[in-house]
């Protein structure tokens, strides 16, 4: 990996290549943007996430220059180019439907912008073979649209968009129009593609996942306003809001009444930049998977005479020595290993406050609510012990995906939450079934609080 | 099988019939050898040879031709302006009405369309010849016109015009390379109906036509008027000739590229 991170919205010296400043569109009475400002690097591959009716949209076709905003200004390297006909921006856009020129070959149809500017015949064709190549479609040169497949159109949308080599290439919901698979191939070509052309990208979409893969940044947009702007994981792991949390991905939900847990050592929230699944004690805990001495007595009085003696586990030696660190939390595995600070979450009568230590304190006395990713909990049929939080409920249901489970567990109040589960084993806990009563269990910074 | 029952034969028998058979009693007579229309006396072409000669009826069908060809580029290219505002100028005050009073010749009486374009013409002192024909007929040509293109533009993808701009072109290039080449097919089926709208018209050319500017169907008419000549016969037998191959050809060209974009429709998704 690049030893310098690529994150230019960090560097405050950084000059923005596309500049939104308190930009507000209407139609009529309809407010499309509200009063949106936004900074956009070069190089960058950004998204435009929300649902239908966002403004989503709207921003990019102010950016190709097919609506002018109502207040406010776009800037385009420095320059305002609210005024600037779309002929005549270095913008270029790949269009939903494509909008291939049914009329010409593919290779007109890549060659119809370099056409508009005044080349010579010789670099108008280099460039197009190059564009051919670059997508992999030089045997398909002399072809109409209507006679290649729906991959081959959007690939030829990409090139006739990239073949004038714009500063910033809008792509309005690419590859909505792909199955899935098709869909997941053509997203690494475009992040491959960005990155040899050193384009910037901005896209429009309102697939998550899409948004999730491609993005170096990712902008969740709600009636015309930006919700959150930030990188993926920082999205994922640490949403600033309900709506985003419910927005990207499966979330569970705990609303309760927060209170400042005692001896409040601030201490700086961490769920961002530390995934709280690799909490040292977690991953001790997984690092050797032995028998207990239960299953050791069982092999020996009944299965060693047909599967013969139980081999000793190696010891993992392949594994790297555990670290000072990480002893010292094993030790302490046995009690509950939390941080000092944070907040706990009263949620149902009679049950034991959560506990999340990335609350901010300031939250006292206020009701929030507790976002959770299904896949941080874990499940069980004991109690388990040296956990943060741990809840008891009933499995209602399970979805089995093949690659994971989602277990529906009703918790105590009637409220359901859903656990993923990797099956890295070929039968996966058969031991949890429906009705079930189990344990779900989940690490101090493995949720986010936000206000109401 | 008895996919037709005799209802259905009976019917479609009558149907045909009532179609066509005053066209065919038409062809037939015009190789009657007789010069007595409605006595048959045996086959002949000689009135086929007879219309060759005469000068009168080739010197009417060359200004119908004329005519016709001029009052249709023209009403082509008015008709198609038309409906490119109707449909993409968006909305602004009046424009239904505008699109009504595009329209509102179609379901004009000819009469009186034909008697307020002669009024026009004599008020600003217009000559009436080949002209006054031609202009009457781009008049109510134009409407046909742009209800045929508008109906292609309204299912036309703007996303292609954008795309032409985004692309680089001026808008009047982006109609030129991009609109003008996908809409060609209706703007040609618009050209060839408003050709023969103005190939048949009678009642707007008698009244707009002046000495010199006799075009066919006044020709025809005023002959009928002191008897129906075999001559005429063969002038229409020609007539619906011309007409039956022009249809056949239309619709075995738009078949064969229909069958052929399917085609090609397929075996792309196959390689893919």
């Amino acid at each position: 990996m690049a030893a310098s991170v690529f994150a230019p919205w960090t560097d405050p010296d950084q000059k923005p290549l596309i500049e939104f400043r308190n930009v507000t569109k209407r139609f009529g009475d309809f407010t499309a943007i509200n009063d949106l400002s936004l900074k956009i690097y070069e190089r960058e591959f950004f998204a435009l996430l929300g649902p239908s009716g966002c403004g989503k949209t709207t921003m990019m076709r102010m950016l190709a220059g097919f609506e002018t905003p109502t207040q406010g200004n776009i800037l385009l390297g420095g320059q305002v180019i609210d005024d600037v006909p779309p002929n005549k921006r270095a913008v270029n856009m790949m269009f939903q439907s494509y909008a291939l020129f049914p009329h010409l070959s593919i290779w007109d149809n890549i060659a119809f912008g370099l056409k508009r500017e005044s080349r010579d015949k010789a670099s108008i064709e280099a460039r197009v073979e190059e564009m051919l190549r670059l997508t992999r479609l030089t045997k398909f040169a002399l072809r109409k649209p209507h006679q290649i497949s729906g991959g081959q159109r959007q690939r030829v949308a990409l090139a006739r968009s990239l073949a004038k080599a714009p500063k910033l290439l809008l792509l309005d919901e690419p590859l909505g129009a792909l199955d899935k698979k098709l869909r997941e191939e053509t997203q690494f070509e475009l992040m491959d593609i960005q990155e040899k052309t050193g384009t910037t990208f901005v896209i429009v979409t309102h697939d998550q996942e899409e948004a999730m893969t491609v993005a170096s940044r990712v902008a969740v947009m709600d009636e015309g306003r930006l919700v959150q702007v930030s990188t993926p994981d920082v999205i994922y792991e640490a949403p600033n809001s309900v709506y985003v949390a419910g927005f990207i991905g499966d979330v569970n939900l705990i609303k309760g009444t927060a209170s400042a847990r005692t001896t409040a050592t601030v201490e700086e929230p961490e769920a961002p930049t530390q995934p709280a699944e690799n909490t040292p004690s977690a991953a001790q805990q997984e690092r050797t998977p032995r028998p207990n001495s239960y299953g050791e007595w069982l092999h020996d009085t009944l299965l060693s005479p047909i599967l013969g003696k139980r081999v000793e586990a190696p010891k993992p030696k392949q594994l790297p020595a555990p670290t000072p660190e990480e002893t010292a939390t094993a030790k302490a595995a046995e009690a509950p290993d939390i941080p000092e600070g944070g907040l706990s979450l009263k949620w149902a009568d009679g049950e034991p406050d959560l506990i999340a230590v990335n609350g901010d304190p300031a939250l006292d006395g206020k009701e929030v609510t507790l976002a959770l990713r299904p896949e941080k909990f874990s499940i069980s049929k004991t109690k388990p012990t040296g956990v943060a939080n741990a809840v008891k409920g009933k499995v209602i249901d399970i979805g089995y995906l093949g690659n994971i489970s989602t277990y529906h567990v009703e918790l105590p109040g009637g409220l359901m939450v859903k656990s993923q589960v990797t099956n890295t084993r070929r039968i996966a806990r058969r031991d949890i079934t429906w009705e079930d009563t189990v344990w779900l269990s989940f690490t101090a910074t493995a949720g986010v609080v936000l206000p109401e | 099988m008895r996919r037709f029952s005799w209802f259905n034969a009976t019917s479609l028998t009558l149907g045909f019939a009532f179609l066509y058979l005053p066209m065919i009693i038409l062809v037939i007579y015009s190789f009657n050898e007789s010069r007595l229309v409605t006595v048959w006396a045996g086959f002949s072409t000689k009135w086929y040879g007879e219309l060759i000669q005469n000068e009168e009826f080739l010197g009417a069908a060359w200004v119908t031709a004329k005519v016709a060809f001029f009052s249709s580029c023209l009403a082509t290219v008015l008709g198609t302006m038309a409906a490119y505002v109707i449909v993409r100028a968006g909305r602004f005050k009046g424009r239904t009405l505008f699109s009504g009073m595009i329209y509102a010749p179609l379901v004009m009486p000819e009469v009186i369309t034909g008697l307020s374009l002669l009024l026009l013409f004599i008020g600003i002192g217009l000559d009436r010849g080949i002209l006054t024909v031609v202009l009457a007929h781009t008049t109510f040509a134009m409407c046909y016109v742009s209800v045929v293109v508008s109906s292609r533009l309204v299912s036309f993808d703007r996303s292609l015009e954008e795309a032409a701009l985004d692309l680089g072109c001026s808008p009047f290039e982006a109609f030129r390379l991009v609109t003008l080449p996908i809409i060609a097919p209706a703007v040609i089926s618009g050209w060839l109906l408003a050709f023969t709208l103005s190939l048949d018209d009678l009642v707007i050319a008698s009244f707009t036509t002046g000495p010199g500017a006799t075009t066919l169907p006044i020709k025809v008419f005023s002959a009928v008027r002191l008897g129906v000549s075999p001559e005429i016969n063969a002038l229409s037998t020609l007539m619906i000739a011309i007409v039956t191959v022009g249809v056949i050809t239309a619709s075995l060209v738009s078949k064969r590229a229909a069958v052929q974009q399917a085609r090609d429709e397929r075996a792309a998704e196959r390689a893919e």
